[in-house]
């Protein structure tokens, strides 16, 4: 399927979070915006919500922890108890190194491959991209545009009056 | 919106754009390689040579061909894997600790030192696993089920806290550095203009576009990885100094072992990362982004570390004599004056002494004077490491059995060989990934840039930024420049 987008070129953060302010308040939905750094801020101008992982990061390391818990408590405690000069065989104390690394381990992994999944990131050898001048020194901001050809001038007047430097159209295939 | 201090120097120096920051990164990895980026990979293969070598002879004929003896069984190779594990510490310490901090002047070195962390945790591993004598056997160390039945691993064994220890320093550190690198790999793609080039970094990029939903999700996923990785790093170096500290040998069966190896560990690792930074910044003209002002600044973190050793070696000493312990006390005597008195003096003066110097101004922000410090310091640390092991060791409670070491020539070659596999690792690095988070210093750049003169005067002429367009209702935009050099 073929979309077609109004890109909006900005040269400044600070002039961008207002553009997005602005934008939204005439009405218009904003599809994404791409910039080369996170932009500080453009989370509330957008409405993008909190994002939920650091929960999940809680959960991934609890996993982690009680994995590494039962792992070892059933390992040295009930499957092959070893007498080591009559110590007790489920050592917690001793536990704890392997017990805190684990949690970190599945933390950190954990949360990277929810990152990637949710973020639709995976190596791929075509990338299509919007602007390429995006990732290095512009900031886009893109709004669908629908079958009516007066949508993308009264768009381009309110970019251009909102601070863009240029206002381009761009067809974007998605599957 | 961060706060910019009048007396803060700038972070990031020469006037530069968000494209010129694009473009002085990118420049190493799109130019051809230059002559000396050539020869010093030649040097680094050369060792990696004698590295396959010394594996071949240890794997081949056994741990025979090292210099080890009855008494003295652990010796270089223990030091080196404490020292490069050692090495790497200094890199989580920059893009965690100090992320968590908010030291934005992490952002120009995060990248390369978090590149030497796991250079140097690979160099490390080696040494525990040639050690074994049949390293194709090495994944015994994993809790995994034997075919005798379900004999696990020993869980109360500091060595395997070590091998859960370093395994996950190892990948959650590189997991931190590649998350780091895709918005970069994603600038590199959007200029690539080969073919080849295009399709690497397109695979490399993982297809990053850089919307606001996704940064928004890398900058919570970084400071939880920042989060775990803090306590993480402190993780690792107390456990590989527990291999010691709960052993019974005198001179190892210290509590304050695991403070002492984690100050220890930042302090080498902060050598070695102004030893690379001065050299990079140089051979890839990054004077701009790695400043005198971070050279200080790494200077004083080394200083401050370096004394928490310094304070460190003199408790242990104190605390020998407080004990009363008859062979704790000689274990120190035997230190300081014993037939290793040489390599006790080298830790001193090189660890205790040197970083002494960075109180005055002058070293502080001198480049070769600094890059003297930080070789002596490696130096220095890497002794430590063998004072600890060897003189501790080589004469134990029978002294029929005291004994001294020589390393052989593999031992030697191992040891070198280590260091070919890491610059190798490194050059590489370099060439082919962007050296400093572009994207972390784009965010920066708006709050500490000055607008000095560029030392590279094909710069010059779109030094300025460009003007602004006239926009209204939105506040004046332009950033106001707060330094001193106006």
């Amino acid at each position: 399927m073929t979309k077609r987008y109004a890109l909006g070129i900005f040269e400044d953060e600070d002039v961008l979070l207002h553009a997005v302010e602005n934008v939204r308040a005439a009405g218009v939905k904003i599809h994404d915006v791409f910039s080369p750094y996170p932009v500080h801020g453009i989370d509330d101008a957008l409405g993008i919500e909190r994002s939920r992982l650091p929960i999940a990061a809680f959960f991934f390391g609890m996993t982690g922890l009680a994995f590494a818990l039962w792992m070892q408590i059933y390992m040295l405690g009930f499957d092959w108890p070893m007498n080591i000069g009559g110590k007790p065989h489920i050592a917690l104390p001793a536990f704890i190194p392997v017990a805190f690394e684990l949690t970190v381990f599945f933390t950190c992994h954990g949360m990277a491959l929810t990152f990637f999944t949710i973020t639709g990131l995976y190596p791929r050898p075509k990338v299509p991209v919007m602007d390429v001048r995006a990732t290095d020194d512009k900031f886009v901001m893109a709004i669908e545009l629908d079958e009516t050809s007066s949508q993308f001038s009264r768009l381009t007047q309110l970019l251009r009056d909102n601070g863009a430097s240029e206002v381009n159209q761009k067809e974007m295939t998605t599957k | 919106m961060q706060h910019v201090s009048a007396v803060r120097e700038p972070l990031v120096t020469g006037g530069k754009t968000l494209h010129d920051v694009t473009q002085d990164i990118c420049y190493q990895v799109e130019a051809k390689p230059n002559i000396r980026w050539m020869a010093a990979l030649s040097v680094a293969l050369f060792f990696l040579g004698v590295f396959f070598y010394s594996v071949y002879r240890t794997v081949w004929y056994g741990i025979g061909e090292w210099g080890l003896n009855k008494t003295v069984n652990w010796a270089w190779d223990i030091t080196n894997f404490v020292w490069w594990v050692g090495i790497g510490h200094a890199g989580t310490l920059i893009s965690a600790v100090l992320l968590l901090f908010r030291q934005k002047w992490r952002s120009s070195i995060n990248r390369a030192a978090e590149a030497m962390t796991i250079f140097a945790v690979i160099c490390a591993a080696m040494f525990p696993v040639l050690h074994m004598g049949r390293p194709w056997l090495a994944f015994w160390v994993f809790p995994l089920q034997n075919t005798y039945g379900s004999l696990w691993a020993n869980f109360n064994s500091p060595l395997l806290w070590d091998v859960f220890a370093i395994s996950t320093y190892f990948t959650v550190s590189l997991v931190f550095w590649y998350i780091g690198l895709i918005p970069d790999f994603a600038t590199i793609r959007d200029r690539a203009k080969g073919t080849i080039a295009k399709f690497s970094y397109s695979m490399l990029s993982f297809g990053w576009k850089g919307s606001a939903k996704a940064w928004s999700r890398y900058e919570t996923v970084s400071l939880i990885l920042a989060g775990v990785s803090t306590p993480l790093v402190l993780s690792v170096h107390t456990i590989v100094s527990m291999d010691f500290a709960t052993s019974i040998v005198p001179g190892w069966h210290t509590t304050i072992f695991p403070p002492y190896f984690v100050a220890g560990a930042i302090f080498s690792g902060f050598a070695m990362v102004l030893t690379l930074m001065l050299i990079t910044r140089v051979v890839f003209r990054l004077e701009d982004y790695i400043t005198l002002e971070h050279i200080a600044l790494m200077n004083k973190i080394m200083m401050v570390t370096g004394s928490i050793v310094g304070v460190a070696y003199i408790t242990e000493f104190f605390i020998a004599w407080y004990s009363q312990v008859e062979f704790e006390q000689y274990a120190f005597i035997n230190r300081a004056t014993g037939p290793y008195w040489w390599a006790y003096a080298a830790m001193m003066t090189c660890n205790v002494i040197t970083p002494q110097l960075v109180w005055i101004r002058r070293v502080r922000y001198s480049i070769p004077l600094t890059f003297v410090l930080s070789i002596i310091v490696n130096i220095g640390m890497w002794f430590e490491r063998f004072v600890i092991i060897v003189t501790s060791l080589h004469r134990d409670y029978l002294p029929s059995s005291w004994a001294m070491f020589s390393p052989s020539i593999i031992d030697i070659g191992l040891y070198l060989g280590t260091l070919g596999l890491f610059f190798t690792l490194f050059l590489l690095f370099a060439k082919f990934f962007p050296v400093i988070n572009m994207a972390e210093v784009k965010t920066i750049l708006k709050y500490t840039v000055d607008n000095g003169p560029t030392y590279n005067p094909k710069k010059a002429a779109h030094a300025a930024p460009a003007p602004q367009p006239a926009i209204h209702g939105a506040p004046a935009s332009a950033p106001v420049n707060y330094n001193k050099h106006d």
